[in-house]
């Protein structure tokens, strides 16, 4: 997190803690969030945001009022500023896929945006899925014992369940090439693979 | 007296099934708290900065600036100028702030300066670090059939020999073999989030070792009645977890210091530095073998690094497993510019495994023989005790790789188009008899059951395990079990290393539930007249076995307890003597794999585990953990490795993107089948973390040099060094 921070502080040239929407350097920005979509975004907008600031999120459904700074991430907010810790700080850079969110609808590493570009947005978390009502991909994760420490299950689960939502009727070899951007280290691969096919059967909730 | 014993298969209701973890759905909608996780209320932010250079002096350190940071709260420096720092990125000061951003700016404003001292890194290179004498002899054995005569010298003896044995050989085998070192990558870094109230400590720890860790904060004069270790949930330790560390003392001394609760987790690049590593293991090895693949005679030379003051590759795992009659090992350790190395699931086995399996199976390659048939007949010098259930697992396991058909001679099978494919195996050992726990079981007069000790689940499903136990127990439901583990104020329970906790707190809690249920059911056979010893607890109810409509409920029965609950402490006694566990299994892997002889990629298509652990408690649980070791063994066979710059000393690869881990798509297909005859199952519950890890490196490497013909030395096998392995022969 504090490499991307400092990567955007270093090319804006401006104060530590200002953040121009609209500039060059919001662009560099959000173009290092990867997409360029936001980039746009971000360049019809003109405030000026320094120091702390308050700034609303939709998070999980419910607007949630949140105090940030330019520079914190989204995953810092979720976690610090809302308590929602089922996203994890894993690496620095999202190369790990344990804070996987979605916003706007879609995957992103939550450690690799900014709060004050989520503004506007709806975000849903891993703890969305969780509940009286249990979503299918979990269940089917618990069923199929796919965790095992389970630090990279709650990104893993999102990750499975943004995939679903663009390749619903999934084979088996389409979940071994397209589920390469979250990293396990107890070896839950094996166990994954049968609750991601459980799910595209429609038994995910066994 | 009661007689501590295990229902058979037949009568077993939840023992021995294939059950859901009890805390899955927590994991997997991101309910579950880690030590990471926890956010008391003002708590503050520290993160560590990291010594730049492999081995230095620090000549000055100025943490100014950094107090002046908005929003630092404090600097902490943990060397002052004149100290020497021994690896990149030992740790050198902390900065403690309200934000992420605040703590980044502040560690960025630190300046020190260094005077660079030698920096020795290369330890596959034994003539380099001889000259740069990073050396020490580490000791050896000699191990001889026939014994000198009364006036012969030993040592002339000794050569005369180990001459005599080469010279009978079939067949003599000459070979390097290695493995490089690897972190062990805890997804969670190490860290915790401390807090203190009136002077008590309350340390929400990433740990392996609940109990004894709350005895680990006496640096800071406070003894362990007054510290709480805290630890629901821990994001990967994998043995690098068991000591509070110094980071673990700094937070909670900045935390009394600060009066805030503080969070320090090491960051991941110093979490690879820093968080734990496994000693590298290269050997030079020559055997002789009889013209079937028999091994007569064996002597090597291994040598290992672990790092500054860590205990390396031992010489008890060399060779390993298949010991012959007649050998000679030798130990070097080397001394490099890394942090100490830690345990590391199933400790030196690995390492011993790949250094001498390897070269069992270059006999094979050397004879022309099927690498099944030499480790088959290689078994006449494995423990006694354990060679039959090799031999039961080699055949199952080549059943279900369907190795006969299969196999081709070493470097003789078909190729398509660059693609070759290749067979190999490994067999492997480990004792995972139970650690010493106590718990505390609770009946309650409403019928609620709950068990307390100060254990840990490491993911492995420990907490799902003891709710199996006690319900097999008391004819329960799993779902009526209560398990609560994770706090040193608890029942004192034994670390989780070693595979040690299943057995051990199986042993505890199945104790303590048999003695309450006689306590319980002397109050039922009061009320249903008839003798105590006819009850059982089974259903849900409590009856006659001879004469089921004499019951009561679970519920009724507890209620004749009156007001109090019923409190009984448990004790385990592993050992020879109990029926509950046990120690020593076996283990065989095979591997088969494709290599690409032209980009020097190495694929895995299917990898099979035959795996005994006495009785399974919960069938689901362990094929996970074998799956997950399988994983973890083709990540150090094919992809991981510590790399390390020669000049500089400098740990190059310490990122996530940088360290190399197979993905999902990288594993292949993996079967998994447990070995659980009834003369294995009636020894009792047994470990299983560490066994299955172990094989994985000496079998794929094996499978390798099966498909190319051609031994890659060092794991892991990464594309460069088989492209490498390929240019020297043809060289």
């Amino acid at each position: 997190m504090s490499k991307s921070e400092q990567l955007v502080h270093g090319q804006s040239g401006f104060s530590r803690r200002a953040f121009l929407k609209g500039s060059g350097a919001a662009a560099a920005a959000s173009a290092l969030a990867g997409t360029a979509a936001l980039a746009a975004e971000e360049a019809k907008a003109t405030s000026v945001v320094a120091g702390l600031t308050t700034i609303t999120l939709d998070v999980n459904g419910q607007s949630h009022k949140v105090q940030v700074e330019p520079r914190t991430t989204l995953l810092e907010a979720l976690r610090y500023g809302l308590n929602l810790t089922g996203a994890k700080p894993i690496s620095v850079d999202g190369s790990s896929g344990g804070s996987t969110v979605f916003v706007g609808g879609k995957p992103i590493s939550a450690n690799t945006m900014l709060a004050l570009e989520c503004v506007g947005k709806k975000i849903q978390t891993v703890e969305s899925l969780g509940g009286a009502k249990i979503d299918p991909v979990p269940a089917a994760f618990a069923h199929h014992d796919a965790s095992q420490c389970g630090f990279c299950t709650p990104g893993f689960v999102m990750a499975v369940k943004a995939f679903l939502q663009k390749h619903p009727k999934a084979t088996e070899a389409e979940i071994r090439s397209g589920l390469n951007g979250n990293l396990c280290r107890c070896g839950t691969y094996a166990n994954i693979i049968p609750a991601v096919l459980d799910v595209v059967k429609g038994a995910g909730n066994g | 007296m009661v007689e501590y014993v295990w229902p058979d298969r037949a009568n077993s209701s939840v023992l021995g099934g294939s059950h859901d973890k009890i805390d899955s759905s927590a994991k997997c909608t991101g309910a579950a708290k880690y030590s990471y996780d926890i956010n008391p209320d003002k708590v503050l932010l520290a993160r560590v900065l990291g010594c730049p250079h492999a081995h230095c002096k620090l000549k000055s350190l100025d943490i100014g600036a950094a107090e002046k940071v908005k929003g630092v709260v404090a600097v902490h420096a943990i060397h002052k100028a004149g100290d020497e720092l021994n690896w990149h990125g030992d740790l050198i000061a902390c900065v403690v702030g309200e934000t992420e951003g605040a703590v980044a700016e502040g560690l960025a404003a630190i300046r020190a300066d260094y005077e660079q001292l030698d920096v020795f890194v290369n330890d596959e290179d034994l003539a380099a670090a001889e000259a740069a004498k990073r050396t020490s002899k580490s000791g050896g054995k000699v191990q001889l059939k026939r014994e000198p005569g009364d006036n012969e010298d030993k040592k002339e003896f000794e050569e005369k020999e180990f001459g005599r044995l080469f010279k009978e050989a079939a067949a003599v085998v000459e070979g390097r073999y290695g493995i490089h070192a690897i972190t062990h990558m805890c997804l969670e870094p190490h860290g915790s989030t401390c807090e203190w109230t009136d002077g008590k400590l309350t340390a929400h720890l990433s740990t392996q070792a609940v109990s004894s860790s709350a005895g680990g904060y006496s640096a800071l004069k406070v003894t362990a009645d007054d510290v709480t270790v805290h630890c629901d949930y821990i994001g990967g330790g994998f043995g690098s977890k068991f000591a509070v560390d110094t980071w673990g003392l700094l937070a909670a001394q900045l935390s009394r210091d600060l009066g805030r609760p503080v969070k320090l987790m090491l960051d991941r690049d110093l979490e690879l530095k820093n968080g734990g590593s496994r000693p590298s293991g290269f050997a030079e090895v020559k055997v002789g073998a009889d013209s079937e693949g028999v091994i007569t005679v064996w002597d090597s030379h291994h040598w290992s690094a672990g790092g500054v003051g860590g205990a390396p590759v031992g010489q008890d795992v060399v060779p390993y497993v298949i010991v012959p009659p007649n050998y000679r090992r030798r130990v070097t350790n080397v001394k490099i510019n890394t942090a100490p190395v830690r345990a590391w699931r199933a400790p030196n086995h690995p390492q011993g495994c790949a250094m001498s399996q390897t070269a069992v199976d270059d006999v094979a390659a050397k004879l022309g023989l099927d690498s099944y048939d030499v480790f088959m007949r290689n078994l006449v010098n494995v423990p006694k005790e354990r060679a039959a259930v090799y031999a039961e697992e080699m055949k199952i396991a080549a059943k279900l790789m369907d190795w006969k058909a299969k196999w081709h001679s070493h470097g003789r099978g078909p190729a398509q188009g660059s693609i070759v494919s290749g067979l190999g195996m490994a067999i492997h050992t480990w004792q995972g008899g139970g650690h010493p726990s106590s718990c505390l079981v609770k009946i309650h007069p409403d019928g609620g059951v709950e068990t307390f000790l100060a254990s840990q689940d490491l993911g492995t499903g420990t907490r799902t395990v003891i709710a199996i136990v006690l319900a097999e127990t008391f004819g329960l439901p799993i779902s009526a079990i209560k398990v609560n583990i994770g706090s040193s104020k608890y029942p004192a329970s034994g670390p989780s290393g070693g595979s040690t906790t299943v057995a051990g707190v199986s042993e505890s809690n199945r104790r303590a539930g048999e003695d309450a249920l006689v306590q319980l059911n002397e109050l039922v056979a009061k009320k249903l007249q008839v003798e105590p010893n006819v009850l059982v607890a089974k259903n849900g109810r409590i009856q006659d076995q001879g004469n089921p409509s004499k019951s009561l409920s679970w519920k009724e029965a507890c209620s004749l307890l009156g007001m109090n609950p019923l409190e009984v402490k448990g004790r385990g006694a592993p050992g020879p003597k109990s029926k509950l566990s046990s120690s020593g299994v076996a283990g065989v892997q095979m591997a088969e794999v494709a290599v690409d002889r032209e980009t020097g990629v190495v694929k895995m298509k299917k990898f099979v585990a035959v795996q005994d652990m006495g009785l399974v408690v919960n069938h689901k649980t362990a094929e996970s953990q074998i799956y997950g070791a399988m994983i973890m063994g083709i990540a150090y066979a094919l992809f991981e490795e510590r790399i390390m710059d020669p000049k500089s000393g400098a740990f190059l690869n310490a990122e996530v993107a940088d360290y190399r881990l197979p993905r999902l798509g990288d594993i292949g297909e993996l079967v998994v089948q447990l070995y659980e005859p009834d003369a294995e199952r009636s020894r009792g519950v047994i470990g299983l973390g560490e066994p299955p890890v172990i094989s994985p490196g000496a079998a794929i490497s094996n499978a390798v040099c099966n498909a190319l013909g051609l031994r890659v030395p060092v794991l892991p096998i990464t594309p460069k060094r088989v492209v490498d392995t390929l240019k020297a022969r043809n060289a």
